[in-house]
């Protein structure tokens, strides 16, 4: 199991905060697993294609290529605005 | 080093005391403050909630920290950052950094403000008058962080 976060423009365009998920036995990395939650359809699709989208994995900024495993924490969010 | 994300306002006064007291080796310390504007983008600004991600923007900010002390002297700094609901005037982010003399000071205080803008998980949510949104990144924010990179690739 892997935990999935959303925040912000993100949690609200997909209407929610946390689940947790069986990682697919085919996805390796933040691409694959990205791919796996838009082929959701709908506003998955739309909303984790965005160009400016952010990952996180285990409280770390992570690429496209970064590689994920069960147990990890994966946060999909939008540009950070803090400050 | 400490790194606080809260709900409570915070008193620059007593923060400084608090950093510089019983180190008399500090020469100088450099804050920055930054404030909820009452206009944005040209829309009036009635309320600001900022959304974190516990545990992440902790770890973001204390990893920004590190890496000033990395580049700089620094002897003690504090990040505070409030998340929640704020008006226009509220303090929103503090950070102080002390050391033995100005420039090392005000240098990594630029640094982790430049850093946070663009790497701590925060985002604002305005509500204006035609209702609420979430606040774009700016080109701006990004190049001011670039910047550090480049100095770092010399």
């Amino acid at each position: 199991m892997v935990t999935l976060l959303y925040f912000a423009s993100v949690k609200e365009k997909l209407g929610i905060a946390r689940e947790r998920v069986e990682l697919p036995a085919d996805v390796v990395d933040v691409a694959g697993l990205t791919s796996s939650l838009r082929s959701r359809g709908g506003a998955w699709s739309e909303t984790l294609g965005a160009t400016s989208l952010k990952v996180a994995v285990n409280h770390t900024m992570a690429g496209m290529n970064a590689l994920v495993s069960d147990g990890d924490e994966i946060a999909f969010f939008p540009p950070v605005t803090g400050g | 080093m400490a790194v606080r994300v809260q709900l409570e306002d915070f008193d620059i006064g007593a923060e400084l005391r608090a950093l510089q007291a019983g180190n008399p080796k500090i020469g100088a310390v450099a804050s920055f403050v930054g404030l909820v504007r009452d206009i944005n983008d040209g829309a009036g600004v009635t309320e600001l909630t900022l959304e974190h991600y516990p545990g992440m923007t902790e770890q973001a900010l204390s990893d920004v920290v590190v890496e000033a002390q990395s580049r700089w002297e620094v002897i003690d700094a504090l990040v505070i950052h409030r998340y929640g609901t704020l008006r226009p005037a509220d303090q929103i982010v503090l950070v102080m950094v002390a050391s033995s003399h100005r420039g090392d000071a005000f240098s990594a205080c630029e640094f982790i403000m430049d850093y946070l803008k663009t790497g701590a998980p925060f985002w604002k949510k305005e509500v204006t008058p035609e209702g609420s949104h979430w606040v774009a990144a700016r080109a701006t924010d990004e190049a001011a962080a670039e910047r550090w990179k480049r100095d770092e690739a010399v």
